[in-house]
């Protein structure tokens, strides 16, 4: 079901606003969910405040994931997180950039326990360094493994091969 | 010179539960720390099956994805099919036709009884008692034939088409379909005659592997899983997608998060789905017009026979085999009530041919995690009972 409801949207919106002030980079409603991009030294504050407030009492993080803009210069990683507020049926998203130089953000495992293989999915995979993480190695790949796969500089076919010319199809 | 910490490490005898452990379905090592036969510690593995799917999606137009989907949870994969193409239709802004609506859901009750049914009978099995086992995996080959009729696969099927179905379905699957539905009820109420009030089976599952429900919500856990825990949250009912409002059903719940009450919670659960499919079926009745797809030529792909006769789905079939239909730009999470719990797609277009991420939410992922909690401190023994009535999906954990 797509609503485009936005008085969520409005209402946390100013909630974090007088909270953190400029960490709060933007907010918008996508689709059904209000999307707010957040400052990486906020992040980890902005969510125990969405957890703990009583207006909010986002208490269960849904699901996480890296997100990877190669292009996007100074901003090349950032996370997001989905938050649900299981009684009143409130789901939020936040995201957070910043640069490849550096990868670290706090974790989020003492807010939400749930967090911690989500993280060291991330980890695995994106190479994403979650500050304070028990127990931060590789989850589903081998630990021998010296790249992190799901980075958009790794193709998934060869690019060296010429027995296929894709030119005339678009791609 | 010997240290306490190594004198303390001496004294357990270390166990490998798994990977090649019948029970932990080929793929799952627990590395156990063991006192005797009580768990004092125990470290999950996982990894053995992981199959990038995250990645491969990313190389693949959206009608391709489908595939990859049902590998996920492979004992319902009709339900992640329908889920992803849902989260396609929320991005583009198709509207679905209310009778394909109600297969959709037909489809997805039957799969959520197919995962029941082989998670409650393997629950039996790890008790001791074969002979459940043997009585709904009949029930099961029955599903299986209705999805062979529906798509020509059994399990790993390929139901769904953006926009739709890929056809209707067919005289003999809803003959089969009646002859399932009045057989069922049967069959269950034999498999609960034989578990529910078992003394052996009571007294092996009450108190085994329990988790709280607070606990159960830190961990992230969704599904029949929490619903055992007491929590009566049901992505159905919260936040229904394909015409889930318009049934009525009571959402199961128990009270002790323990193994006995995950096998009730999803035994009442058949029940209701086997209730959601008899209102559904009545629904589709109701409407005269035999639609099974929207009327969407960029995104539905067309049959082959009419490809092979008409020019205009000739021109379609090659824009969207060719990926040059335009799936809007955009960031969209959809998700549903998948037999574990919610299964979710967070989906990043960028208005090419591929989606630029995507991220599955994958319920077994996610709350296997709590099993050395869960298990801490019971017999090996119950460790078993409890990984199976958790219902981990290897192809799930592992995507």
């Amino acid at each position: 079901m797509t609503t485009t409801d936005t008085t969520l949207l409005t209402t946390i919106h100013e909630k974090l606003k007088t909270q953190f002030g400029d960490a709060i980079i933007s907010a918008e409603q996508h689709y059904d969910f209000p999307v707010f991009v957040v400052s990486r030294e906020k992040a980890h504050d902005i969510l125990q405040f969405l957890k703990e407030n009583a207006d909010t009492q986002f208490q269960f993080l849904t699901t996480m994931c890296t997100l990877h803009f190669p292009d996007n210069e100074g901003q090349e990683f950032g996370i997001m997180y989905q938050l649900h507020n299981m009684p009143k049926n409130w789901r939020i998203r936040i995201k957070t950039f910043f640069s490849k130089n550096d990868t670290s953000i706090p974790t989020v495992t003492d807010l939400f326990p749930t967090a911690n293989w989500m993280e060291r999915q991330e980890y695995d995979f994106f190479g994403i360094q979650f500050k304070g993480h028990p127990d931060l190695r590789r989850i589903l790949n081998m630990d021998e493994m010296n790249y992190h796969p799901m980075r958009k500089e790794y193709a998934l076919e060869d690019d060296t091969r010429t027995d296929k010319n894709d030119k005339m199809f678009g791609r | 010179m010997i240290t306490d910490k190594e004198i303390k490490e001496k004294d357990y005898s270390i166990l490998n539960l798994g990977p090649t452990h019948p029970a932990t379905h080929g793929i799952f090592q627990n590395v156990l720390k063991m006192d005797g036969e009580i768990i004092m510690e125990a470290e999950p593995t996982v990894g053995y099956i992981h199959r990038a799917f995250e990645k491969l999606a990313e190389r693949r137009p959206y009608n391709q994805i489908t595939p990859i989907t049902d590998r996920l949870n492979y004992c319902s994969s009709p339900i992640n099919n329908m889920g992803w193409h849902m989260t396609v239709e929320k991005l583009a802004g198709i509207e679905i036709p209310k009778r394909v609506q109600y297969l959709r859901v037909i489809i997805m009750e039957l799969a959520r009884i197919a995962d029941h049914l082989v998670c409650n009978s393997v629950i039996g099995v790890d008790t001791g008692a074969m002979t459940g086992f043997l009585y709904v995996f009949q029930e099961r080959e029955k599903i299986y034939e209705i999805y062979e009729e529906i798509c020509g696969a059994r399990l790993t099927t390929n139901v769904g088409r953006i926009g739709g179905l890929e056809r209707d379905f067919s005289e003999t699957c809803w003959k089969k379909l009646e002859k399932f539905m009045n057989e069922l009820p049967g069959v269950l109420k034999e498999f609960e005659n034989l578990l529910m009030r078992n003394r052996i089976f009571m007294d092996r599952t009450i108190g085994c592997g329990p988790i709280a429900a607070e606990r159960a919500l830190q961990y992230g856990f969704t599904g029949p899983n929490l619903r055992a825990a007491g929590v009566d949250y049901d992505v159905r009912v919260m936040n229904p997608y394909s015409s889930y409002e318009e049934f009525d059903f009571i959402i199961p719940v128990g009270t002790n998060g323990d193994t006995y009450d995950r096998f009730m919670v999803r035994q009442q659960e058949m029940w209701e789905s086997l209730s959601i499919m008899k209102q559904a079926i009545e629904k589709v009745k109701q409407i005269k017009d035999k639609v099974y797809h929207a009327d969407v030529p960029d995104f539905y792909l067309p049959p082959k026979e009419v490809v092979y006769s008409s020019m205009e789905a000739l021109i379609y079939h090659f824009k969207i085999v060719m990926g040059e239909t335009v799936i809007p730009k955009g960031e969209v999470y959809h998700a549903v009530e998948g037999g574990n719990g919610e299964l979710g797609f967070y989906l990043i277009s960028d208005g090419g041919r591929t989606p630029y991420r995507l991220h599955f939410r994958r319920p077994c992922f996610i709350y296997y995690q709590a099993y050395p909690e869960m298990i801490k401190g019971s017999m090996l023994s119950d460790a078993i009972l409890t990984m199976s009535s958790m219902n981990v999906i290897a192809g799930e954990l592992d995507a």
